[in-house]
């Protein structure tokens, strides 16, 4: 055993670092490091800078565009893309529907949508949640039934991330409506511009736009659009949910916002000293930092244990990462909003200044807020325990 | 002891009660007054004034109820169930607090009588940019013009209800260092005078501020509140006070209205075939949310038995400790109220956010509860050391 990073793991590291803090537009950074809201233009420029280097989905076999990194480069990348503030590469492309193509989906699938994907030249959203349907999702009522050589879909799905940007969307549907629950449901592909697709914004408790209701009223879709066989979309579903577990600890992303909460309560005063010169808020900042750090570990035991894996679905156990990960984060926004004190009251969405100038405290409350969601989505916290309880300690 | 409320008591509690719970009972409603000009809905202000309730801590000679932190708590605690955002705190507890404990006769003849009937409103500005939760870290500053007046020059940040106010009371420094303790007045301004400029937003919790820079102002002798050779801290301090047993009922009915809805939430959203409420683990969250609110509740009964007591250190010692327990309440059960709500809860259209938000910045308010924890240690705890 030898838990040191090798020279050639640090000089991959350095590289990764070098093309993040030289490559990726310096304003999506500066907006990302202090948590003011991102574009659909930001999104997509931070994500092809990664793709005309090869990186927008370094996991992805290497077939497809994937890297081949070992476990411990995949863990490098991750942690210095965020610890430098770009924003991951959109998820619902890369790290949800992408995958499960690539798994389950035909050849002419795989060519038809994997490089837009990839390049983000289409954007993805995922259609899962109704709104009967959260934690139990194979509650679903949303229904594709076949007639005249189509799916027609109905039925509405909510919480829907950033719908408003997408062009297609990743929907279950039920096509066994005499099925028990999982069996009868389906992974199909909806093109956003389908007549019968109706988006209505939801706004969220920090006044952003981030989620929507997706409503289908006799939506049209070619049957070659399913992905995998009629009535398994659940195997899709369940292997991409591990998929999204596994990178929801953001461990770069809370070492960044440590590193911001420490820079930011070096120069607010409380009394006659500073912040962090005040002992029970280093104190609290310290133990968040040592929570941080065992989770950090955490995540490379899982890396290791998981190369080693042969099932393709993933380790119980991250569940752990998930958990901690998001309790940790959540840590992060609640000092920060600490720091920002008195002057985090000013609710000022419109008035970007990159941090650095008066309202260097006005997105700290919406972060806050913000990220109460960590802890609900991709499986709320409570339903992780109840996994770990069942997977690992056979309740 | 009494915890019952008199018949007088009760029929304030009936009235607001009913008032905000139609006033509020529609969020659609709220967000439309968000947009009225004030930033609130005027309509529902004038129905304050009716009611009286503008009038609660001020003397009868000047049209009010002469009532105390009893009533003011029964207000406020209405406040928080339907959170609402009509200026209270800032024109009546704060604005109204520092004319009735330091205000001159003329002042409050002249003032007060509006502030009751709805016509006038009031702000405090007393946070500055470094001020942070120190009451006496004034920079803003006001030089005597040698005529018993003075001239006053500074900036004020996120002043409650400022952008809106008629009148603004505002802190400067007469003379001393930054954080001296002596020194600091108190001075009537005029929201449109001249030399004054607001900049005035919304907050997060849907209430309106403003940021306020004072260019030489002249302040006449007669809107002078506490000028030199007095002390406008301890006015200050005494007001502060107040209004943090203010803003303890506040939270409290916040925080039993969130509670409310969540238990209610929990018995009526069904996933995987049941209640969730069927699940003990959402079950026993919701019994530590209780134990947090009426812990809070007690402390609420403690703030306001303890916001009229003369003897100023135990009056802000038992103010800290209020502080400390109305604010790890507060986000326990803010926190928490979301996160049993799942989705639903992380919406401005579902009223579970807004009380989030609300119950977020009253820890914040005056001193978050690491302040308060540090204050009150400093101030030796509640309980002396056995001899
Ligand atoms: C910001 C945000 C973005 C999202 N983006 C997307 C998206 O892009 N696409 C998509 O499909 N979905 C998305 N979701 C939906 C998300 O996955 C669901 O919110 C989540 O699955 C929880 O479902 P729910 O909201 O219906 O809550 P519910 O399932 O109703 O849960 C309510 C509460 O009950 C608890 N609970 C439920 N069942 C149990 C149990 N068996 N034991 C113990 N406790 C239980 C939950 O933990 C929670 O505390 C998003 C949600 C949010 C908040």
């Amino acid at each position: 055993m030898d838990l040191r990073f090798t020279p050639e793991e640090n000089a991959f590291r350095a590289e990764v670092r070098t093309f993040m803090t030289t490559e990726v537009p310096l304003h999506v950074r500066k907006k990302t490091e202090v948590g003011e809201g991102l574009s659909k233009a930001d999104l997509v420029a931070s994500h092809k800078a990664l793709a005309k280097k090869g990186w927008a989905a370094p996991h992805w076999p290497k077939a497809y565009g994937g890297t081949g990194w070992t476990p411990i480069q995949h863990h490098i990348f991750t942690e210095e893309l965020q610890a430098n503030s770009v924003p991951q590469p959109l998820p619902f492309n890369v790290s949800m529907c992408g995958p499960v193509i690539i798994a389950f989906g035909t050849e002419e699938q795989k060519k038809r949508y994997l490089p837009k994907m990839y390049n983000l030249d289409e954007w993805w959203c995922q259609g899962f949640s109704e709104p009967g349907a959260g934690s139990d999702l194979a509650g679903l009522k949303t229904t594709a039934v076949k007639n005249d050589g189509q799916y027609v879909i109905n039925g509405q799905k909510t919480w829907t991330t950033l719908a408003q940007h997408a062009d297609w969307c990743f929907v279950l549907a039920r096509t066994d409506m005499e099925a028990k629950k999982q069996l009868g449901i389906s992974f199909i592909l909806v093109d956003m511009k389908s007549p019968g697709i109706t988006v209505r914004p939801i706004q969220t408790i920090d006044g952003g736009h981030e989620v929507n209701e997706v409503f289908f009223d006799d939506v049209k879709v070619p049957l070659e659009n399913l992905v995998g066989q009629e009535n398994r979309g659940w195997d899709c579903a369940k292997f991409l949910l591990g998929n999204e577990r596994v990178g929801i600890a953001r461990i770069g992303l809370s070492k960044q916002r440590i590193g911001r909460i420490k820079q930011l309560a070096a120069k607010v005063m409380s009394g006659d000293k500073s912040l962090m010169a005040d002992e029970r808020f280093a104190e609290k900042v310290a133990a968040v930092e040592v929570e941080l750090k065992a989770l950090e570990m955490t995540q490379l035991r899982v890396l290791a244990e998981d190369a080693k894996r042969k099932s393709n679905m993933p380790n119980p156990a991250s569940s752990i990462l998930k958990i901690k990960g998001s309790e940790i984060q959540q840590a992060t926004t609640e000092l920060l909003l600490e720091v920002a004190g008195p002057l985090s009251v000013p609710y000022l969405p419109d008035e970007a200044d990159f941090g650095d100038g008066d309202h260097w405290a006005a997105p700290a409350a919406p972060q806050y807020f913000n990220f109460r969601k960590v802890s609900i989505y991709g499986g709320s916290n409570e339903i992780q325990r109840n996994i770990i309880a069942k997977a690992v300690l056979g309740f | 002891m009494d915890f019952d409320l008199s018949d007088d008591q009760r029929q304030i509690k009936d009235s607001v009660d009913r008032m905000l719970a139609a006033a509020y009972a529609d969020l659609k409603t709220k967000a439309a007054a968000q947009k009225e000009p004030a930033g609130f809905s005027v309509g529902n202000w004038k129905q304050f004034a009716d009611l009286g309730l503008l009038g609660i801590p001020f003397a009868e000679d000047h049209g009010g109820l002469g009532a105390g932190p009893v009533e003011t708590m029964l207000v406020m605690d209405a406040i928080g169930r339907n959170a609402a955002i009509e200026p209270y705190l800032s024109t009546v507890v704060l604005g109204g607090g520092l004319l009735r404990h330091a205000g001159t006769a003329a002042q409050k003849a002249a003032l007060i009588p509006g502030v009751i009937e709805g016509t006038h409103r009031l702000a405090l500005a007393h946070q500055e940019r470094q001020s942070r939760f120190d009451l006496a870290d004034v920079s803003a500053t006001a030089r005597s013009d040698g005529a018993g007046g003075y001239i006053l020059n500074g900036e004020k940040l996120v002043v409650l209800g400022g952008d809106s106010a008629d009148t603004l009371i505002v802190v400067a420094r007469i003379d001393g260092q930054r954080r001296d303790r002596a020194g600091i007045g108190l001075f009537l301004v005029g929201g449109t005078a001249a030399g004054v400029t607001r900049k005035g937003y919304a907050t997060q919790d849907g209430g309106r501020a403003a940021d306020i820079t004072f260019a030489n102002v002249k302040i006449g002798a007669e809107d002078v509140i506490a000028g030199k050779g007095s002390d406008g801290l301890a006015s200050l301090e005494h007001v502060i006070d107040e209004a943090i047993a203010a803003l303890a009922a506040e939270a409290i009915g916040a925080m039993a209205a969130l509670h409310d809805l969540t238990v209610d939430y929990l018995k009526t959203r069904k996933q995987f075939g049941v209640a969730i409420g069927s699940f003990q683990v959402l079950q026993h969250k919701s019994v530590d949310m209780f134990t947090a609110l009426e812990q809070a509740r007690s402390m609420g009964y403690y703030a306001t038995m303890m916001a009229a007591e003369p003897n100023a250190a135990e009056r802000r010692r038992a103010m800290a400790a209020v502080k400390v327990q109305i604010g790890k309440s507060a986000k326990f059960v803010g926190e928490t109220a979301i996160q049993l709500h799942g989705g639903i809860g992380m919406t401005m259209e579902y009223k579970a956010g807004h009380y989030f938000k609300r119950l977020t910045m009253i820890e914040m308010a005056f001193g978050n509860t690491e302040h308060f924890l540090r204050a009150l240690a400093h101030a030796g705890g509640l309980i002396p050391a056995a001899a």
